[in-house]
């Protein structure tokens, strides 16, 4: 009884281990953008956010992006609010492609992402330099959006097999 | 076809209004949510201000301690990489240190001249109190390029200070906090001050690319400048007292603008000092 009280525990734990991350990531900018390298940069949160809320929202929870996209804004400075609209723009997308898809597929998934990003990007940069003055770098962007969407295949691979194997959950695939 | 649409609407309303187990809210109600927290955010409201302030306090000192082991990863790493370079920089340092004494000894004559001479024209500046402080985040995203100090407005800061390390000016504050504020990096996008090249005298502005290093706009003489001519504060905006080094001009690289290599190694700060220049008052 004690263990499987305990099995139950760890896998309690393990399956808070993405919202954990989102918090992390937001808080760190755990992106590798402190390499300095001049073309590459990627938004992790957003791979996390869009997997997550395709796959398996509870583990994120619609509220704890909203909060996390607040710390976001504050970390990087932006207009508070910013992120977490941004956030669940992307949480519309995956949620509208879910009630859609009847036979999930990577590819599709990462090609609906792509579009997402685009939009949730574009959307951003326009508010930041058009509403709110900020002077911003479009290359930079295109950069970012770039490796967001190629690392999204490596991730999302990543995050399945750490849901298959370590909080057992099958059907994420 | 009208079913297709049909389904795009159920597809879309469930999106946006489903709000599934354990989920407080729908998406729109966040949705709806950010864009007040926006809006009311542009319009300067109380009590959005009070949230962004307690929010701040919080996400800086979390964001301080989250970042400590992949500081200390980062540190470990600079650490090695000092220890491998340690004879070669020794013997730089030492031909080095024979040659700035003997300019140090001209340099003492030609400040006191200077403040001589400034107090003459009612031009000089003194610093106000410095406050020396430790940074606690260098996040920025690959945008924008700004660092969190952990003293406020209850350590005597205030909008526009200007934040050195060691001699070398980093940037100004744009944001204060009650225990925190933050820096505007040089490199930010958004920085632009007002400098003068020597040995010319060429006033001009020093832009942020938003990487590490500047370029020089705004200038007519950009044939005059030379490489590795020095970037000095020009002190024309009244922000910055003039001839605070800034950086030097890389002309393997000189394009069109000028572009500045920072004395200052902005990734590798660890505390800054900061405070506001003040013109003396005239005896």
């Amino acid at each position: 009884m004690t263990v499987l009280k305990d099995k139950n525990f760890i896998r309690k734990i393990l399956s808070k281990i993405p919202l954990i991350v989102l918090f992390v990531s937001v808080l760190n900018s755990n992106d590798f953008n402190y390499l300095g390298l001049k073309y590459f940069s990627f938004n992790f949160s957003y791979i996390l956010i869009f997997y997550y809320s395709l796959k398996k929202i509870e583990s994120l929870g619609y509220t704890y992006i909203f909060i996390a996209g607040l710390f976001n804004d504050v970390v990087l400075g932006t207009p508070i609010g910013l992120s977490s609209l941004m956030y669940l723009i992307l949480c519309v997308a995956a949620s509208y492609l879910r009630n859609i898809t009847l036979r999930p597929n990577l590819i599709k998934d990462s090609i609906f992402f792509l579009i997402t990003i685009l939009i949730v990007n574009s959307l951003l940069f326009i508010s930041l330099k058009l509403v709110f003055n900020y002077e911003l770098n479009y290359f930079d962007e295109i950069v970012n959006i770039t490796f967001t969407f190629l690392l999204y295949f490596l991730f999302s691979n990543l995050f399945d097999f750490f849901e298959t194997h370590f909080v057992g959950n099958n059907n994420v695939r | 076809m009208e079913t297709g649409r049909d389904d795009f609407v159920i597809a879309i309303r469930s999106a946006f209004l489903k709000k599934g187990a354990q989920q407080r809210f729908s998406l729109l109600s966040l949705i709806l949510f950010s864009i007040i927290f926006l809006l009311l955010g542009s319009f300067n409201f109380k009590a959005i201000d009070y949230l962004k302030i307690a929010l701040k306090e919080i996400a800086y000192r979390s964001s301080f301690i989250v970042s400590a082991p992949e500081n200390l990863l980062k540190n470990s790493y600079i650490l090695v990489q000092e220890h491998l370079n340690l004879y070669e920089e020794n013997e730089n340092n030492k031909s080095e240190l024979v040659e700035l004494r003997s300019k140090d000894l001209l340099n003492e004559f030609i400040i006191l001249e200077n403040k001589r001479l400034k107090d003459i024209v009612a031009d000089y500046l003194v610093e106000s109190e410095m406050v020396i402080a430790k940074v606690l985040s260098d996040k920025g995203s690959p945008f924008l390029k700004s660092i969190i100090i952990n003293k406020g407005s209850k350590h005597g800061i205030s909008l526009g200070m200007v934040a050195m390390e060691e001699q070398y000016l980093v940037g100004k504050i744009v944001e204060v906090n009650y225990l925190s504020s933050r820096i505007l990096l040089l490199s930010d996008l958004n920085s632009k001050i007002p400098v003068t090249v020597e040995p010319n005298g060429i006033l001009s502005i020093l832009s942020g690319t938003g990487e590490d290093h500047g370029v020089i706009q705004y200038s007519k003489r950009y044939e005059d400048i030379k490489n590795q001519s020095i970037v000095y504060t020009s002190g024309t905006s009244g922000l910055f007292k003039s001839g605070i080094p800034v950086g030097v001009i890389n002309k393997n690289v000189l394009n069109e603008e000028g572009k500045v290599e920072f004395f200052s190694d902005f990734s590798q700060l660890k505390f800054v000092k900061v405070f506001s220049f003040l013109k003396s008052e005239s005896e």
